[in-house]
């Protein structure tokens, strides 16, 4: 069982490894450097996927799905191969698809978090940003409004957008907005929001929020494909327009000031690009839960690797993120097997000396 | 015609008014340069230029055109900023910092082209950072990181530069090669330039006229020797300061003054000083 843990991982650092080096040639961002990183990215993404599809509880894995390949291009019976077919599409898929888009969410905020606020410790977790959604799909579904199309995750959206206002309105004084008030105050939020969760799930009554603890934790196992259609689609959307934003997303990094100079609409800018961060994080956050550390620990990485040029972070960003959730994910389901962890357990434990290892260094 | 030209100019940021009544106008290829003491609107005059801050009254004319039908893109094809600093909170490198001055010339989804980098490669050249082009920022000296700023300025390809004290945090060698690069590219590529600087005698070398500003008032312009003259340093500063002849240069040449006697005493209580 043990090497399957290990099969991800270094399927996953070999690869990167090999598109890294390959790339150290140039260090201009063009686009074709941008196609052929994400190319890349994309094929550990696509392999992860396979592995992971492969890994469970239960035995399904390279054995039977040769046997099945083989017997249908004998044209054999496949009705033998239901129960692995139920496991592999119906159960373990879906799960890895919405995993996959959940990461690249988080992991492509975070970077437009980073960057709006200036501050490489930012993520829509420790912000308190995924707290706030939580709080907002939570009361969604208490007061009704779920049953409005789009209500939980538009109140899930709402929830990011206040807590962003909020956030930046305690720590920002006069003009200055410092890093380490601006991190006081999403760990207050969010202390504040888990308090509020915790309230509002111990007294309701409502049996679908009894069972909805994972909103503290994050869990993907309610992966169903109304969820993978409507997190996929709206992160298409928030992705286009923060990709397109992207180049000035630099300008704003240099310093606000020296961004108007150079012909930025700052004002409008921060506004779409907040809004599109809002957007993708709300709704993952909606269907997921408070999954942390993941909108951090990816845009770092890729901006040691890559450079902080965002035309090529935001991508290399959201597709290795969903990477990393996917392997993350099939380690919570399979680590403890038959029992399954959330999720974020596994992305705090990785996230947290990480965020502890940034703190120290304080130079990115 | 003038390239700037700004009519009876009135800002406020909802109070007091930081600018009042400022008008003048600056010729293609001029150096001019904005004095005076702290709080009387020498930046607030640069942001105002550069479109940063809408005045309540008045017209800034460039090239003609009206200001306030300019968009920020337009505006940034034909004025550059080279700031006081720039601290990078993200390792960027040189090259990628001097390319960001294309901006204003490219589209929303376009990225750099050859022109681009031929631009950017030639504003390195000209200011001596080529061999800097893959390090990143941060591990530039404070006299590194100005010249990529003025590279980045000229990758913008502008009519006009305006320099906002860029020398605050330079020692005098590295002021004086800041000054010196600028003044050439002011004369090579009758380039415009506008400089707030607090320091007089920078400016009187360097500038061919100069403002001094007074409470947000143009208290006077014109040639270095005409502006920097003892009375009007004095009623502007109100400090003590002695003007004489730069020898080499003949500019104007300012001399501060301690009300405190050193050695031998000074001109102002040489007479009532102790005699020891």
């Amino acid at each position: 069982m043990l090497k399957y843990f290990f099969l991800p991982f270094f399927i996953l650092s070999s690869i990167y490894v090999l598109a890294i080096t390959s790339d150290m040639a140039d260090k201009i961002v063009t686009f074709s450097r941008v196609m052929r990183v994400s190319l890349c990215l994309l094929t550990v993404f696509i392999v992860i996927s396979i592995v992971s599809l492969l890994v469970g509880s239960s035995q399904v894995g390279m054995g039977s799905l040769f046997k099945a390949l083989l017997a249908m291009m004998k044209g054999e019976d496949l009705s033998l191969f239901t129960t692995e077919k139920t496991i592999l599409f119906s159960i373990r898929l879906p799960r890895i698809i919405f995993a996959g888009i959940v990461g690249a969410s988080l992991s492509a905020a975070g970077v437009v978090f980073q960057g709006l606020l200036r501050n490489p410790l930012a993520d829509p977790y420790i912000l308190g940003i995924s707290g706030g959604s939580a709080v907002g799909a939570i009361v969604a579904i208490m007061t009704g409004i779920s049953l409005i199309p789009f209500g939980v995750p538009g109140l899930a959206v709402s929830g990011a957008l206040i807590t962003i206002v909020l956030v930046y309105g305690i720590a920002r004084t006069k003009k200055e907005l410092h890093s380490t008030t601006l991190l006081l105050a999403g760990v207050i939020v969010n202390a504040f929001f888990s308090a509020v969760i915790m309230l509002l799930i111990s007294t309701t009554n409502n049996q679908e929020l009894r069972s909805a603890i994972f909103w503290l934790m994050g869990d993907l196992s309610l992966a169903e494909w109304n969820e993978i259609m409507l997190t996929g689609s709206f992160l298409v959307i928030g992705f286009m327009i923060m990709y397109s934003y992207s180049r000035h997303l630099n300008l704003i990094v240099t310093g606000e000031e020296t961004a108007m100079q150079l012909g930025v609409n700052v004002e409008r800018t921060k506004k779409i690009l907040l809004l599109a961060a809002s957007l993708v994080t709300g709704v993952a956050v909606s269907v997921s839960g408070t999954i942390g550390f993941v909108g951090l620990i990816i845009p770092h990485m890729m901006r040691m690797l890559l450079g902080s040029d965002h035309r090529l972070l935001l991508p290399s960003s959201a597709l290795f993120g969903g990477s990393f959730l996917i392997v993350a994910d099939t380690l919570a389901r399979t680590i403890t097997a038959p029992a399954e962890l959330p999720v974020g357990v596994i992305t705090a434990m990785c996230g947290a000396p990480y965020f502890v290892f940034l703190l120290r260094r304080r130079t990115v | 015609m003038s390239i700037i030209k700004l009519e009876r100019i009135g800002f406020t940021y909802n109070g007091g008014w930081v600018l009042k009544n400022v008008s003048f106008e600056v010729a293609r290829g001029e150096f001019m340069g904005i004095l005076g003491p702290n709080g009387s609107g020498k930046t607030t005059l640069l942001n105002v230029i550069d479109g940063i801050l809408i005045p309540q009254e008045g017209e800034i004319w460039v090239n003609g055109t009206s200001c306030r039908k300019l968009k920020r893109g337009d505006l940034a094809k034909s004025i550059a900023v080279v700031p006081q600093e720039s601290l990078m909170i993200f390792p960027f490198t040189v090259q990628e910092i001097v390319l960001m001055g294309r901006a204003p010339h490219l589209g929303t989804w376009r990225f750099e082209g050859e022109t681009d980098f031929r631009i950017a490669h030639q504003a390195m050249e000209m200011t001596d950072t080529l061999s800097l082009m893959n390090r990143s920022m941060n591990a530039l000296s404070a006299g590194e990181r100005q010249r990529v700023l003025i590279a980045r300025a000229l990758a913008q390809q502008p009519q006009i530069m305006l320099l906002d004290e860029p020398t605050a945090f330079l020692d005098i060698r590295h002021q004086v090669e800041f000054f010196d690069l600028i003044k050439a590219l002011n004369k090579s590529q009758a380039l415009t330039v506008i400089g707030v600087t607090h320091d007089i005698n920078l400016a009187s070398l360097y500038c061919d006229r100069i403002i001094l500003l007074r409470n947000g008032n143009v208290h006077s312009i014109g040639r270095p020797e005409e502006v920097i003259a003892e009375a009007n340093i004095k009623e502007v500063y109100e400090t003590e300061v002695t003007v004489d002849r730069n020898p080499l240069t003949g500019q104007p040449r300012v001399t501060l003054l301690s009300s405190y006697p050193s050695e031998g005493g000074n001109r102002f209580n040489s007479g009532a000083a102790p005699q020891l």
